[in-house]
């Protein structure tokens, strides 16, 4: 067990890890995946691309002739690439505050479901209606009517997503780095 | 200035105009939170969405294995009734009696008479039936099973035997036209779920003139409310004949409703007549139709087809004696002599054109863990060859006789299976055509390959070993008989899908399933099918939810993703010492601890399910200081309720891994339904069923728990409270409520 530091031994567990992701999306078990899945596989391996990276892996994983299936021979050198050089970095907590601190003009804690609606949907890359109505769903405080409730934007005080992201990560070195560095990141 | 105050209050009460105190952001610095806000969002659903397949994954991979365990179970009804001879004489009247059509005194007259008799006490506040029915009969099933009512046994057995007399005119395939621009709608599965019947009336309409349903199969087990879906069903079909359909289905089939829950629910709620009722449940069910074509154009059935499925053979097939799938018929001892040499020959040419899973070279999932279950268990295999004299379990024509047999056969040993008879005449050697199997054996045939097949995405047709009947087809066997019978569509049910519906074969086969939340709540969407005479299906999505308020995407995700894992738990439970002993051989130095490679290989091979092991790891061990799995730690959240009965941990293990199947054969032994065996039939079935299984189990122990058990020591034992003993305990849940 000690070879557990060993670089082979990070890049094989590392594959691994790519090719149980993989599998779950692999229905016919032909080591094929639908493309339009691959974001969902390359974000739940820890990745925080945005659209335009992702579209970026996609054109490099996608067929000369696009057959709307990516195969895995050509998925795991690509996507082990990205996890080894940590592409695409995990976004820490305070820096998302921080993100919503910057929506929110007045400094009042919350930001109004319009507000939210208005930014997301029309601002950066934009949540199509329905990413935008799940995310309200979850996020809107049914007696407060409002959305993103914080006290006083401590970082201390999570939206209740952060703290419920945090329960998946038991043993995944990732989420560990990210959080124990960046703190005194700040959007500029 | 007199107006000051004004200004300021009405700054107050308007914030969004600066008062200059406040930083406007730049839109470069707006548009940057915004990304990262996204990016941060899209992850987060990723991950949800990871979690809820992987979660998906096991509670089919469970399902698909329990069918396999009653693969098994069937093998032992027929092991049983083979060996009959060896309990002491007293095998026929263990299994026989179900598993035979009951040979009864009484005719059918008779025994309607005698229903009739049946007094209906003062005391019932149910509804009250009046052949022939009308209108006010289904409305006040309807009103009465939402009030949770149960329907008196007299009328139950009225309407069963009713629908007796009516389906028997009917014919196996029942062409429909919809023809007077009426729409005809199409329901899958319901297992039981009433809650997603009466969303489905709700949001539809009642069946009726204007309204015509077809019900595709599988409306029992599984769900709590089976008798209550089936008594509306059937008040429907005799309402309006013209107007209501039912297609059987797979668990339309007296064997699969002891292993699922229909029976146990029939005898819980029906305490008098519980027998009787499921005695005509059984030829009712094998009196359902098998399909409906719409136009002649679209075809219906529950499970799917094969490459031997023929339309017009399948109208002439004798429905009503195929009472389950899971009986292949026998073959008498005189058929065997005369063609022994054949005879494994004609079980192959049945299938010649099949891709055997070992030769096809296809790497698929389900052929794998076909090759696995066989080779492991073997108990496919050996009733295979044993099965020469007499009834066989239901993979027994199709296995192929290269899996050795773990039992020699007791009737003539069978020479190694050839394609073809090779007979010498004259100077070289002429082949005969095999002859055919028998017309029984090829009408049980159609009838499974309709009730249990599934479609698959490669071409070809082979085995469904996985569920241990009927076959996977290719788009090519679709486009075949499609076009053989100039049909444009096949619609079937059979499989849970998380929308309720699926498309495959380039749109020549929907999947139409109707019970939501299937697996778990918020597993999945139920779904009907709505077509007109454009025959171009419109699709319903719905939801049954037990709460007012509206889960989130989240909270569905972790409700249905903790009973999953609940479930694999107790599997990892119920393997426990084999896993042990896996794990012990990786850990040489007794550390406690063994890498994830090692752990998630381990879990794979013993409990063969196919799932994504590593990305499980965290939420099923523990990890220690230097990152390596502490294998362990997942038995740690399990324990046995109060154990009962002193067994050692072994027995307990087995016994809890065998429980679901030790409670159908209890059932079945105990024939006046009244919850007690005896000892000497508990010891023989135990002994029986164990080394079938090959389950080393002493003998001793056995004697003792027996004894045990037997409180009030009059020689029977409460095999209810027996099992009971067995529950498992989640422990994490128990102190996740004490704190709640």
């Amino acid at each position: 067990m000690a070879d557990k530091y060993n670089a082979e031994t990070i890049i094989t567990e590392t594959q691994k890890r790519i090719s149980n992701a993989f599998d779950v999306f692999d229905h016919e078990s032909n080591k094929t995946v639908d493309v339009r899945e691959i974001g969902t596989i390359i974000r739940s391996l820890g990745c925080f691309p945005s659209e335009a990276e992702l579209h970026d892996v996609i054109a490099e994983l996608e067929e000369e002739e696009p057959t709307g299936f990516v195969r895995y021979e050509k998925f795991l050198p690509t996507v082990t690439k990205i996890l080894l050089e940590r592409k695409f970095r995990p976004i820490p907590e305070d820096l998302l505050l921080q993100a919503f601190e910057v929506l929110d003009q007045q400094k009042r804690g919350h930001l109004e479901p319009e507000e939210l609606t208005k930014y997301l949907t029309q601002e950066g890359e934009p949540f199509t209606q329905e990413e935008m109505d799940e995310m309200l769903s979850a996020a809107v405080d049914p007696d407060k009517n409002i959305s993103f409730y914080w006290q006083d934007g401590h970082p201390e005080k999570q939206t209740k997503w952060s703290s419920n992201n945090r329960v998946d990560e038991m043993g995944s070195s990732d989420t560990q780095t990210a959080v124990a560095g960046t703190s005194g990141a700040a959007i500029t | 200035m007199g107006c000051g105050t004004s200004i300021a209050v009405e700054n107050q009460t308007r914030p969004s105009e600066t008062d200059g105190s406040i930083k406007q952001p730049s839109p470069a610095l707006t548009i940057k939170a915004a990304i990262l806000i996204q990016r941060w969002y899209r992850r987060y659903v990723a991950r949800l969405e990871m979690r809820r397949r992987y979660t998906w994954n096991i509670f089919q991979s469970i399902e698909y294995a329990g069918e396999q365990d009653q693969l098994q179970l069937s093998s032992f009804f027929s092991f049983m009734l083979d060996n009959f001879t060896q309990i002491n004489g007293n095998g026929p009247d263990l299994i026989s009696h179900l598993l035979d059509s009951v040979v009864d005194p009484l005719t059918e007259e008779v025994r309607q008479l005698k229903q009739e008799q049946i007094v209906v006490p003062e005391s019932y506040s149910g509804p009250h039936l009046s052949f022939p029915l009308s209108v006010t009969d289904t409305n006040a099933l309807l009103c009465a099973f939402k009030e949770e009512q149960t329907l008196h046994g007299k009328y139950v057995l009225q309407l069963l035997y009713e629908t007796k007399k009516f389906l028997k005119q009917m014919p196996n395939v029942i062409y429909l036209s919809t023809s007077y621009a009426k729409e005809i709608t199409i329901c899958g599965d319901l297992h039981g779920s009433l809650d997603d019947l009466l969303l489905i009336f709700y949001k539809n309409g009642l069946p009726s003139a204007e309204n015509p349903y077809v019900f595709n199969g599988d409306f029992v087990d599984r769900g709590k409310k089976s008798t209550e879906i089936i008594i509306i069903l059937f008040a429907f079909l005799l309402l309006y004949p013209d107007h209501m359909h039912l297609n059987r289905g797979n668990h339309e089939d007296h064997i699969m409703n002891l292993r699922y829950g229909f029976t146990r629910e029939v005898m819980q709620k029906y305490k008098t007549h519980g027998r009787e009722i499921l005695q005509v449940f059984q030829d009712v069910f094998s009196l359902l139709p098998l399909a409906t074509v719409i136009d002649n154009k679209v075809l219906i059935v529950h499970g799917g087809i094969s490459d031997k499925t023929d339309l017009d053979f399948l109208s002439t097939v004798e429905r009503h004696k195929v009472k389950s799938a899971l009986r292949v018929p026998k073959r008498s001892i005189d058929d065997l002599s005369v063609r022994a040499c054949s005879r494994s020959s004609s079980r192959h040419s049945g299938r010649s054109r099949l891709d055997s899973p070992h030769t096809s070279g296809r790497t698929s999932r389900a052929s794998r863990r076909r090759k696995k279950h066989c080779t492991k268990q073997g108990s496919c295999s050996s009733s295979s060859s044993s099965s020469s004299s007499s009834s066989s379990s239901m993979c027994s024509p199709r296995v192929s006789s290269r899996n050795t047999p773990r039992r020699p056969p007791p009737s003539p040993s069978l020479p190694s299976p050839t394609d073809v008879l090779q007979v010498p005449f004259l100077d070289s050697f002429v082949s005969l055509e095999p002859p055919e199997p028998p017309r029984e054996e090829l009408e049980w045939q159609q009838v499974v390959d309709i009730l249990w097949s599934d479609p698959k995405n490669h071409n070809g047709c082979s085995l469904n070993a996985f569920r241990g009947g009927g076959c996977y087809f290719g788009p090519d066997v679709t486009q075949t008989l499609l076009q053989k019978h100039g049909l444009c569509l096949l619609i079937r049910s059979h499989e849970c899908k998380q929308e309720g519906y699926e498309l495959c074969h380039n749109g020549q086969v929907i999947t139409i399933f109707s019970a939501s939340n299937y697996y778990e709540e918020g597993s999945n969407r139920g779904a009907y099918i709505k077509l007109g005479p454009e025959l171009v299906p419109r699709f319903f999505q719905y939801q049954v939810s037990r709460s007012t308020r509206k889960l989130t995407l989240h909270q569905k995700v972790r409700v249905a993703e903790g009973s999953a894992l609940r479930a694999l738990k107790e599997k990892l439970y119920a393997h426990r010492s084999e896993l042990m002993a896996a794990f012990q051989q990786y850990d040489i130095d007794n550390t406690g601890r063994i890498s994830t490679s090692e752990w998630a290989q381990v879990v794979e091979s013993v409990l063969r399910l196919d799932l994504p092991w590593r990305t499980l790891r965290p939420r099923l061990a523990r990890l220690g200081a230097d990152g390596n799995v502490e294998y362990k730690s997942c038995f740690e959240d399990i324990s046995l309720g109060e154990l009962i009965p002193p067994v050692t941990p072994n027995l307990a293990e087995t016994l809890y891994r065998y429980r679901t199947d030790l409670e159908i054969i209890f059932n079945i032994i105990d024939k006046d339904h009244s919850g007690q065996i005896s000892i000497e039939e508990f010891r023989q079935t135990w002994k029986l069923f164990s080394s079938h299984l090959g389950v080393a189990v002493n003998d001793q122990a056995i004697d003792d728990m027996a004894r045990s058990i037997d409180f009030n020591k009059d020689g029977s034992i409460d095999f209810n409270e027996f099992l009971e003993a067995f529950r498992v305990v989640h422990k994490l849940d128990v102190k996740e409520q004490q704190q709640g």
